[in-house]
């Protein structure tokens, strides 16, 4: 291919193409101008105007958990930047293939404090997979070649390309590489000679749990998943982030566990004799207090990043690898040791947990005549969409509600922010996840104060006529707080009551959108239904809830597993 | 959390980075022994036989399962090409010190022979201080500090450990030897 002279600004236009970006999410500002110049017309690269950078980057992680591909996001140097951080901090967490490209100012200003500086490469090393400030033009097309690399591959995660104003000014003679040769980095694709020892102690194991997290979802590897845990037959557990990794309605799964987890889940995981954990990371919300953890358990754990296993709890044997390639030889392996010495019998443990899961399931009483409950919106929503739909949360207690009452049936199905728990992701990331799947329905499940954390961006909804649908279960509180308030601290509610502002149906309208209430039983059908049926743009729907609703099971920051706390 | 190894017990590891010569990668490995909470006993970085890489050489104190994990961390850096734990069966270590003795001329010939002793020179002689210039393993250099001790040490100045590995390894990756 022929060199093409042409600036960096153009060429970072050329790089975003070459990789087949279909929308960025950003806000010019003064440094970033040529790359938004450059972008003026004639490109597919469709460029999204959010009102806020923080916005941008969740909108981004959005789009690429709910398409699979890597989100973009701009923004302009100093603030324009830094109001990134807490989205690439958020991407990180969560495992998002991410984008992020920032202008910094001009060269030799760099270092002098200049208007809008900010050293972002350096304020975003600890929470990138890797960041670079382009300092010669000529580097642009390999570094934007290997930020998508290293975004997608491995185990996927946010990098940021910063680039000085000059910089973007100056000509380069631009080809696009074809390929990445990076000394460092080498996402792990080895055969793992432990299958076979894997392979034995799911056989010999009589109380086999499968734990799925969100490492199922950044391999796409649910196809795997299911026949490997069909073939084990044995009880599924997940993560918030495994939500989608396994149909929630299938007999084997018994959906989320951990802190908000089932009491049948908990009691499941603390009494296996075997854990198979795939792509997760025995976070402190799962695990509960550590040293209790699944105490008879020995741990099979299949992860992507070497540096996962044996982080918090060792593991029996682990298995470093791309799960969609690794599972079927692990399945394989598991089907051929069935097949020649059998198998430990589990039906006794299978009826156990049949037994735990009736004595103790997830349950609400929604009085037909009484304040609305959380957990019937939110089972009434799946009902009237049939479980299709795209659902997008917030974070606090909304957000568990959603996690234990929203089945998920495909995957992609559950968007959160789960690592960092960043409150106000819900509408960004519906805006995201409807730019990327246009002809679904995309639900956005909030809080009122998350909501309230950046809701400046219906206007970019409307702007775009997104039909995404916002349920605000409102209860005028920063309920997962007060809810900690309540249990732990004496009813002392600093802080956390909300006053009844802004009216969130005038604010809709005063955004173009359409905005609806509910306030009982009788009032929710209907306004779930015009929801659904507005495909014209944004719809913000103000679902008053009962205010003191908490959320149950509840395992105490600390606290062992199997020592849930109920509200009876 | 039962994390009790932010303080810098435990023994003495030495992991050797091959990492690539660019700008902000001392940054990056510093922030992330930071961030972590593995402390840092002593770092050392230099070039190497190849322009563009450079060698680090870090001590820790921490448990050996800690350290594994150090290790895997390190390696996740884009910049760093190969990490290692150097076995104390196979390290070859050694450290630079500059030691200033503030101490009257008659002292002198008792300190030269001490030098020579531990293999150590005079480097700089004025009439009431001198400096010591001494290399050699950590325990050494440990043992030379306290002798010298008496004579008034009044500035001490140590270069953190280097290290290799003994025999024909080498830490590069097959692809860059």
């Amino acid at each position: 291919m022929a060199k093409e002279r042409m600036t960096g600004a153009m060429a970072v236009r050329r790089s975003l193409e070459a990789e087949g970006v279909e929308v960025t999410f950003g806000m010019p500002g003064g440094t970033i101008l040529p790359i938004y110049d450059a972008m003026f017309g004639g490109t597919k690269v469709r460029q999204v105007l959010i009102r806020h950078e923080q916005v941008g980057g969740h909108a981004a992680e959005g789009f690429a958990h709910a398409t699979g591909k890597v989100g973009v996001c701009m923004g302009t140097s100093g603030p324009g930047a830094t109001n990134l951080v807490t989205a690439i901090a958020d991407a990180y967490m969560d495992s998002v293939p991410l984008v992020a490209i920032t202008a910094n100012v001009a060269s030799p200003l760099i270092g002098t404090d200049a208007f809008q500086e900010a050293d972002i490469t350096g304020i975003t090393m600890p929470i990138t997979k890797h960041n670079w400030l382009v300092t010669d033009v000529r580097d642009i097309p390999r570094v934007f070649k290997e930020a998508f690399y290293i975004a997608r591959t491995g185990r996927p995660g946010p990098v940021l390309i910063d680039i000085p104003k000059d910089v973007l000014n100056t000509e380069l003679d631009f080809e696009y590489p074809e390929t990445v040769s990076i000394p460092g980095y080498h996402p792990p694709q080895r055969e793992e000679p432990r299958l076979r020892d894997a392979a034995a102690l799911i056989r010999s194991a009589s109380r086999p749990v499968v734990y799925l997290g969100g490492g199922v979802r950044t391999a796409n590897a649910h196809a795997e998943v299911l026949a490997f845990a069909e073939l084990v037959d044995a009880p599924v557990v997940t993560t918030v982030h495994g939500k989608g990794a396994f149909p929630e309605t299938h007999p084997l799964c018994l959906a989320m566990f951990g802190m908000h987890g089932s009491r049948f889940a908990n009691y499941t995981v603390q009494n296996a004799d075997l854990l198979v954990c795939l792509g997760a990371r025995f976070d402190d919300r799962v695990t509960g207090k550590l040293s209790t953890f699944a105490p008879d358990a020995k741990i099979v754990h299949l992860d992507v990043d070497p540096a996962e296993i044996s982080k918090l709890v060792t593991a029996t044997v682990p298995l470093v690898g791309d799960l969609k390639v690794l599972l079927p030889q692990l399945t394989e392996e598991v089907r051929r040791a069935f097949a020649a010495q059998g198998r430990a019998d589990i039906a006794p443990w299978k009826h156990k947990v049949a037994d735990w899961r009736e004595k103790h399931p997830l349950r609400y009483v929604q009085d037909p005549k009484g304040e609305l409950l959380p957990q019937y919106v939110i089972e009434r929503i799946w009902q009237k969409c049939g479980g299709q739909a795209v659902v997008t949360t917030g974070v606090g207690e909304h957000q568990m509600f959603a996690a234990q009452w929203w089945k998920t049936t495909a995957p992609r199905q559950f968007i959160t922010s789960g690592g960092l728990g960043t409150m106000g992701f819900c509408l960004p990331s519906a805006i995201g996840a409807q730019l990327g799947r246009p002809g679904e329905t995309v639900i956005g499940i909030d809080g009122d104060g998350s909501f309230q954390m950046t809701l400046q961006d219906l206007a970019t909804a409307r702007d775009l006529n997104l039909p995404i649908k916002i349920f605000i279960l409102n209860n005028l509180f920063l309920g997962m707080v007060r809810q900690w308030q309540e249990l732990f601290y004496e009813n002392r509610f600093a802080s956390t009551p909300l006053s009844d502002c802004p009216d969130f149906v005038k604010l809709a309208e005063a955004y173009g959108c359409l905005g609806l209430r509910a306030r009982t039983v009788e009032e929710l059908d209907p306004v779930i239904e015009r929801a659904l049926a507005n495909r014209e743009g944004p719809t913000i729907i103000d679902v008053r809830i009962r205010r003191e609703e908490k959320v149950f099971p509840m395992v105490p920051a600390g606290a062992p597993l199997n020592d849930m706390i109920d509200g009876e | 959390m039962e994390r009790t190894e932010i303080l810098p017990t435990g023994t003495s590891h030495t992991i050797s980075l091959l990492v690539e010569n660019k700008p902000g990668v001392l940054h990056r490995i510093a922030g992330l022994f930071s961030r972590r909470g593995y402390n840092i006993a002593s770092l050392t970085v230099g070039p190497t036989e190849r322009a563009e890489y450079s060698r680090m050489t870090i001590v820790v104190r921490l448990s050996s399962k800690t350290v594994e994990q150090v290790v895997r961390q390190v390696q996740k850096l884009v910049p760093v090409v190969e990490v290692r734990e150097l076995l104390p069966a196979d390290l070859l270590e050694r450290e630079l010190m500059l030691v200033k003795i503030r101490t009257p001329e008659r002292n002198h010939a008792e300190l030269r022979a001490l030098a020579d002793t531990y293999e150590a020179t005079i480097v700089d002689v004025s009439p009431d201080a001198l400096v010591i210039e001494a290399a050699g393993t950590a325990g050494k250099l440990d043992a030379l500090e306290d002798r010298l001790r008496p004579f008034g040490i009044h500035e001490i100045c140590r270069s953190g450990r280097i290290a290799l590995e003994r025999g024909f390894k080498t830490l590069a990756p097959p692809s860059l030897k």
